[in-house]
């Protein structure tokens, strides 16, 4: 039975490999996505204009309270509608079709960037206000005050909630398979399909998840120790 | 915006609604249960219970939902062994399939939840009652649980909203709860945008509910923070 792990001509092998490899490239592109739309919308969170503060709302709230398939179905079927939509106030009126990559890392990293932005809020939040007025009083603009005191310590206090919010992505990746993208729950799925052992592949995919959650988070453990080197301890 | 297929699907839509209420309610009383048992033998003391309920909240939490079911609804089905056993009435069905999987992963992260109210209920109340003459199940039953439990409250409440949005894997089984036939409209008229507004705005009242029940548990549970009036 466990040839049909191996990867000669009559295994599953190499496509799980390629799988795996899809699994991670959708994660981290949706993360690093993620991140852009979550400082983004903290930016908004933290702004004194009502509408910016009213948007950034509403995104975090329907995405994180709306199921994580909705949005992929969303993104799925009105994908490209959308696209077109757009293209065509610029005079574009031909067909577009966007690849099934392109739409997971849109939906995932929509989901991601909702959970993001809360992270990233309470970590601006929590940099002490002292330190700014210090920084300005140094004569710093505002910003060299965002380069050299805000992103350096918000990095720091966001990391352990960003850790949470990576899991989180490369859980929600498994959904992409409803789309026919080729990671690995699709793989399985169909090694599953034409193989008659369901049992044996959804193990090796649930193994193989395990690995990359369980990698990731001695990464992300050695990063806040990385973090905070220069951090007394009590 | 075609508002007259929104408002003819909007009944099909809740007609859906039982299907995700009976997953939500299953698998949260019954995750519950799991939970439960899962942090106090995590708690016992005893190795080989340790070690196995480790392994089970490992598991559960390093891997997708999605996996957990298909595991559980396709994989099990496969050995003939299951297949004659007295339980595959059950598991031969998506509903029993889905409700045991949100259970087990429920189980797995509420156990967490409750372990880490468990052990910050401060040892001074546990010692105070052994002083007074509780046995050491008394003193769990009337002190560490009802503390316990009012201060994972918050925590749980995000166990909840999850659970809801959860519940809407089931479709990949071919279960028609609201996400599942919300899919199923959307291939038929392709009105995207539209039946996505109304199955969302049906995700967010629940979870809007849930978190207004959770919050008015917590105001029950918290009478010595209230203002005297």
């Amino acid at each position: 039975m466990l040839e049909l792990l191996s990867f000669g001509p009559n295994g599953w092998g190499g496509q799980l490999l390629t799988g795996l490899a899809m699994t991670i490239a959708v994660s981290v592109s949706s993360f690093a996505l993620g991140i852009l739309f979550g400082s983004a919308g903290a930016a908004a969170k933290l702004s004194h204009s009502l509408v910016l503060n009213g948007i950034a709302e509403i995104y975090t709230t329907v995405v994180r309270g709306v199921p994580e398939l909705l949005v992929i179905y969303l993104l799925f079927f009105g994908g490209s509608g959308m696209i077109m939509a757009v293209a065509g106030v610029f005079g574009y009126e031909g067909y577009i079709e966007i690849n099934a990559f392109s739409i997971g890392v849109a939906a995932v990293g929509l989901i991601s960037g909702a959970y993001s932005t809360e992270v990233i809020r309470g970590a601006v939040q929590s940099v002490p206000v002292g330190q700014i007025e210090a920084a300005r009083a140094c004569g710093m603009s505002r910003w060299l005050i965002l380069r050299r005191v805000l992103v350096p310590q918000t990095l720091r206090y966001a990391l352990p909630g960003l850790g949470n919010v990576w899991q989180l992505t490369l859980k929600d990746t498994a959904l992409i398979s409803v789309t026919a993208l080729a990671e690995i729950m699709r793989v399985a799925h169909v090694a599953a399909g034409s193989t008659r052992q369901p049992f044996l592949f959804y193990t090796t995919a649930a193994v193989l998840y395990l690995l990359l959650t369980t990698v990731s988070t001695a990464l992300f453990e050695r990063a806040e120790r990385h973090a905070n080197r220069g951090v007394r301890r009590a | 915006m075609d508002w007259e297929l929104m408002w003819d699907s909007l009944p099909k839509l809740l007609a859906a609604l039982p299907v995700t209420l009976e997953l939500v309610g299953g698998s949260l009383l019954l995750g519950a249960v799991v939970a439960f048992v899962t942090a106090l033998l995590r708690l016992s003391g005893n190795r080989v219970a340790e070690i196995l309920t480790t392994a089970y909240v490992f598991v559960f939490r390093g891997t997708p939902l999605l996996v957990q079911i298909f595991l559980i609804y396709y994989g099990l089905g496969q050995f003939e062994f299951v297949r004659d056993s007295v339980l595959w009435p059950f598991l031969r069905e998506p509903m029993w399939c889905a409700i045991l999987a949100l259970t087990l992963n429920t189980g797995a992260y509420t156990s967490e939840i409750l372990r880490g109210a468990i052990l910050s209920v401060p040892l001074g109340q546990v010692e105070a009652a052994r002083a007074c003459g509780m046995s050491r199940a008394l003193a769990f039953r009337r002190i560490v649980l009802p503390v316990a439990v009012r201060q994972m409250l918050p925590a749980y409440g995000n166990e909840v909203i999850l659970m809801v949005k959860a519940s809407s894997l089931a479709s990949t089984i071919t279960l028609l709860e609201v996400t599942g036939l919300a899919r199923k409209i959307i291939s038929q008229s392709f009105a995207v945008f539209e039946i996505f507004i109304l199955a969302g705005a049906i995700y967010l009242l629940l979870n809007f509910l849930a978190s207004r029940l959770i919050k008015y548990a917590e105001w029950r549970l918290t009478p010595y923070l209230r203002a005297r009036a």
